[in-house]
């Protein structure tokens, strides 16, 4: 079970948490034209990269924030945690 | 005469007091500090079980976790238990232990038919034998396994024992109470680290209670109590025995199994009979010890073969000599203590010894005592069937491959040793990748991928000397990082005794005249014959290997077997062992109750029980309940001998004709707040909200980004930054989930808070014509008119002193209300309802009768919004705003949403208005076709229309739009049903919805 430092309650056990996926998507603007390839890669397509990955976790059993995590998928190393208005 | 392989004031166990036991139906006695191991062979006894495939009589082989054969049946305490390992079960007044796989007795066991059938049981026996005629499979190969395979019986009684599980956090985590552990443990403690130092056995100590040292001047034992005594006095430090460290997770999570009252003849009430420990640390020391590896021979597996180290545990520490005419065969020194300890308990010890004639510390004792030496011997089989009667011994060849004379040699037991095996699995576990050492023939740990050391024995270290050193600095090293501190520890002196190099032989060659079969594994009954056909079929990967010949893959994990296994894979394909490599281990290193892990989770307690505030009152009027999520809800009021359907009938013909109360508490309810709140409801829905007005509520559809329909329900504008939002029971959690990610990584930028008020709220539906008339009589204050209270509305009020919300919304498609109070008024709301309602004709409706309701209304809920529908296929899409952005707006616009001919929802009645229609039955033009017989979609929700009086179902399918009138069939191949069906509107009730506005 990993162990997640959550930025706002400090370190906290896995089964707390929800994950959120890939961090680096953006959600394109609203009522903006949107291409039928930028919108599938937004709802869909994913990278699955082995090593470094900035992601999304969920406090859901905790303070509800979400909040991006860089991890290693190969080895769960969790390098940074930080609110989602801070840089990575 | 009971106990005669006891010897005399050998020992720690306690002798004052005997414990009585039964194993196959005869009673024996042991002694307060045994093993079931121990005590049984203090009796003479080795035969006690058969092997797995070919049913040969099996014996104890080991002391310990490296135990493979002694698996019995346990029944103590009203429970029965199999595959209980005699060798470290300790024994408690009253039980009774059983043979396994064996019938009818261990002593005469039918299936020993299997050991001359040896043949046609080779490698891949199951692979090959059960795989043709496939028609075999069901009636006649799978029972012939099933009834084979299970060794012993599991209880198909309620486990009525209690077991726990704890969390604990720690700097530093030792896993094992030998010298490697009591050092690191004692160095790290002393500067103040939160230590948790776990010992499997009873007895702390691990090898210090066997090996013949001294530490400053003390024994083994007394040293590790005295280190013992002094960590139980700090308050830094947790140390517990019988406490497996069985796995090894992420960011150094290990998992504990603690045996609590395993060995308790009595239990106090709360003592739970084991215990799962959850440790999170900082670092962990791993000196888990070795394991003594076996030479392979002929008939190895015959009961009276021990391993050596086996041998000398049971004789110092349970004072059991395990016979009196022992052959020590060895190739290596460790050995000769055993032999000694024999000798020095008046056995008759012959030690057959691989290597050439040579001296050393240990040798010279030997030979001092007057102990018989063979160099440059091997044993080359045993004799004797249920029991060692003697051994074919060999004289070796220059290159051991052949020998230059055989002879037989009487004995009553063989303790073998094939030098040392380090417990590396916990580092294995941890993703330490290992390395092979030429030094000791085996893997040790390679570089750490977690915080984590490995010392002493495990690490590969078998020198006393080095281990405490290893051990101590660890310790400090340890405490140094976590710290700061420095530690200043008097590393003792030590005397032990120096050991000869070992020599590399592991399996004993045999003549062409001699027959016997070679076991590697002896739980699985896999021998040097199996690996070898495995790999002249091909087979090259260890893993492979592994899974063909089933070496290593039973609940030992193979300890004993797989560096042999390896071994030979690697002689024979002319490879050094780390090019064979390895097979992973995994968690758990021993076998851990179910009980143990389930914890206190079962029964109620397997999840939360969230109940209404109305709860007790739903139960005094004989509820049935049924579960939603957490929820428990009534699901209709039995009256009588009623049936569900009956039931429900009336309830929600009572809504339809006068009116009903449902407890509706567990819709989920989201408190949307902030000056952007319209905004942020007016993207999260697929309709407008900017123009609501205060004391108004609206229906909404949200979807998800990929255009399917996540949820639906009403918001009320309470103030002006105040929404009040509903969600159906199902989707709570995920609603507020969904909503926060919005907020806080979409739209940060909204000012907008919102925050669950499901529990805050209970709430009940008023439905019926009579409805208005209730509500006028709960608040006679309130002008309740269609005009000042129209649909939609909404009000707040006083409810007999209770400050409560009206809202004017329907599910049921009658004029409606529903009304909320803070939660701990909820029953008192519900009594005066019931109470004003009387003269109306209320009567309390459960889930059956809203669903009946609802259905016949043609409203969707969770069976249609299923995840794979889109607004037009569950007839919302004029719920769809053309002008403004939202979530999942831009999915609409595929391809695939905008065919003509797109699934949509429709009514169904049966052709002769009887017959109900199974939920989930498919939807066919012909139920005769060929099949796969073209599906056209499928019955989503089924219900007996009160309105109608008759069946009435949703379905959503294809061409819904133009299905309407025709003839079509439901199939449900699971209840073996076809019905004709008649495709009509999915608005059975009220198209024009006139009564939700009366
Ligand atoms: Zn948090």
């Amino acid at each position: 079970m990993l162990y997640i430092k959550c930025p706002y309650c400090g370190m906290r056990s896995q089964n707390e948490f929800a994950y959120g996926g890939d961090a680096s998507i953006k959600r394109p603007e609203l009522n903006k034209d949107v291409s039928d390839k930028e919108w599938d890669d937004f709802v869909y397509n994913r990278k699955s990269p082995r090593g470094k990955h900035v992601e999304l976790w969920h406090h859901v059993s905790g303070c509800r924030q979400w909040f991006k995590a860089q991890r290693d998928t190969a080895t769960h190393e969790i390098f940074k945690t930080a609110m989602m208005n801070e840089e990575i | 005469m009971s106990q005669e392989f006891r010897i005399k004031e050998k020992g720690y166990i306690n002798r004052n007091k005997i414990i009585n036991f039964r194993f196959n139906g005869k009673n024996y006695t042991g002694y307060e500090g045994d093993t079931l191991a121990s005590a049984l062979l203090a009796n003479g006894i080795h035969l006690v079980g058969r092997s797995f495939k070919y049913h040969r009589p099996r014996g104890f082989f080991a002391a310990g976790v490296d135990e493979p054969n002694a698996k019995l049946q346990i029944q103590l305490n009203g429970h029965s238990e199999p595959n209980v390992n005699a060798t470290e079960i300790e024994l408690v007044e009253g039980m009774v232990a059983t043979s396994q796989n064996c019938w009818p007795s261990v002593e005469f066991d039918v299936g020993a038919i299997n050991n001359l059938l040896q043949k046609f049981f080779p490698a891949g026996f199951y692979y090959k034998t059960f795989m043709w005629p496939k028609s075999f499979w069901y009636k006649i190969y799978e029972p012939f396994i099933r009834k084979a395979a299970g060794l012993g019986i599991a209880s198909t009684k309620k486990d009525t024992e209690r077991y726990e599980h704890k969390f604990e956090y720690c700097d530093l985590l030792v896993t094992g109470s030998g010298p490697a552990g009591l050092a690191s443990a004692y160095a790290a403690a002393k500067s103040g680290a939160k230590v948790i130092l776990a010992e499997d056995k009873h007895r702390f100590g691990g090898s210090l209670l066997m090996d013949d040292v001294s530490i400053d001047n003390l024994s083994g034992k007394d040293w590790a109590d005295k280190i013992i005594s002094e960590l139980k006095e700090m308050p830094n430090v947790i140390v517990k025995n019988r406490s497996q460290v069985f796995g090894y997770y992420d960011h150094n999570m290990l998992v504990m199994f603690e045996r609590t009252g395993d060995h308790l003849e009595k239990k106090s009430e709360f003592t739970p009979r084991q215990r799962l420990w959850y440790i999170r640390c900082k670092e962990v020391i791993l000196s888990t010890g070795s394991i003594e590896r076996p030479i392979v021979f002929g008939n190895n597996d015959t009961p009276g073969v021990m391993l050596s180290s086996g041998a000398k545990e049971y004789m110092k520490v349970y004072g059991v000599l395990v016979g009196r005419k022992p052959i020590i065969f060895t190739n290596n020194d460790s050995a000769y203590e055993t032999a000694i300890e024999f000798k020095n308990n008046g056995a008759d010890p012959l030690i057959i010894d691989t290597r050439k004639e040579q001296s050393s510390d240990l040798i010279n004792d030997a030979k001092n005592k007057d102990i018989k030496i063979k160099f440059n011997h091997a044993v080359i089989k045993a004799d004797g069937y249920k029991k060692v009667k003697s051994a074919i011994i060999g004289e070796l060849s220059e290159d051991k491959k052949t020998y230059k004379n055989t002879s037989s040699v009487e004995c009553d037991c063989i303790c073998v040793s094939g030098f040392w095996t380090p417990s590396v699995h916990l580092a294995s576990q941890s993703g330490n990748k290992l390395k092979f050492d030429k030094e000791i023939d085996a893997f040790v740990p390679d570089k750490s991928k977690q915080e984590e050391i490995t010392v002493g024995a495990a690490n590969g270290n078998f020198t006393l000397h080095d281990t405490l050193n290893a051990g101590f600095s660890a310790g400090s090293q340890v405490s140094k990082k976590l710290n700061n501190k420095d530690v200043d520890i008097q590393i003792p002196n030590v005397t032990e005794k120096k050991h000869k190099t070992h020599d590399k032989f592991w399996c004993a060659p045999l003549p062409k005249n001699i027959k016997a079969k070679r076991f590697v594994d002896f739980q699985n009954d896999v021998s040097v014959t199996d690996i070898e056909i495995a790999l002249r079929e091909g087979y090259r990967s260890i893993e492979h290997v592994k899974r063909y010949t089933t070496l290593g893959m039973a609940t030992d994990q193979g300890r004993t077997s797989n560096l042999n296994g390896l071994q030979l894979v690697s002689n024979i394909e002319n490879k050094i062992v780390p090019e064979v490599g390895h097979t992973t281990f995994r968690p758990p290193f021993t076998p851990v109750t179910i009980g143990t892990i389930v914890g206190r989770e079962v029964g109620k307690h397997f999840m939360p029980t969230r109940l209404t505030p109305m709860h007790n009152w739903h139960i005094k009027n004989n509820a049935v309940f049924v579960d939603a999520g957490a929820w428990k809800r009534p699901r209709y009021y039995k009256i009588g001998n009623e049936t569900m359907l009956e039931a429900a009938t009336r309830e929600a013909k009572n809504v339809r004709d006068k009116v009903g109360i449902c407890d509706v508490t567990t819709l989920g309810k989201i408190d949307v707040k902030g000056p952007d709140a319209a905004e942020f409801l007016n993207r999260v829905y697929t309709n407008a909200w900017m123009k609501l007005p205060v004391g108004k509520a609206r229906y909404g559809v949200m979807l998800r980004e990929d255009g399917m329909v996540m949820d639906d329900g009403t918001t009320t504008r309470i103030s002006e930054h105040h929404y009040h939002m509903t969600t159906t029971t199902a989707q709570a959690a995920n609603v507020l989930s969904h909503l926060e990610y919005y907020l806080q990584i979409v739209w940060p930028e909204l000012n907008v808070n919102v925050v669950s008020t499901t529990e805050q709220w209970a709430g009940a539906a008023l439905a019926g014509p009579k409805s208005r008339d209730v509500l006028a009589k709960l608040f006679p204050n309130i002008n309740v008119s269609n005009e000042s209270l129209p649909f939609m509305g909404y009000v707040e009020g006083d409810l007999f002193g209770v400050p409560a919300r009206i809202f004017r919304i329907s599910f049921s498609g009658e004029l409606a209300y529903e009304i909320n109070v803070q939660s701990d008024y909820g029953l008192y709301m519900w009594e005066k309802m019931m109470d004003i309602g009387k003269e109306f004709g209320i009567q309390p409706y459960g889930t059956e009768a809203l669903s009946t309701l609802r259905i016949e209304m043609g409203h969707v809920a969770g069976p249609e919004l299923d995840g794979r529908t889109i607004p037009y296929d569950v007839s919302l899409d004029g719920m769809v705003s053309k002008k403004k952005d939202f979530i999942g707006k831009r999915s609409l616009t595929k391809i695939a949403f905008n065919e003509a001919n797109r699934q949509k929802i429709v009514g169904l009645v049966p052709i002769d208005r009887k017959t109900s229609i199974p939920e989930g039955s498919h939807l066919v033009l012909d139920k005769n076709a060929q099949l796969p017989n073209p599906k056209l979609g499928h019955v989503s929700s089924s219900c007996w229309s009160v309105e109608n009086n008759n069946p009435f179902s949703l379905a959503i399918i294809k061409d819904g739009k133009n299905m309407i009138g025709k003839k079509l069939f439901a199939v449900s191949p699971l209840k073996n049903k076809s019905i004709e069906v008649e495709v009509i509107s999915s608005h059975y009730v009220d198209h024009e919805g006139k009564r939700v506005r009366s």
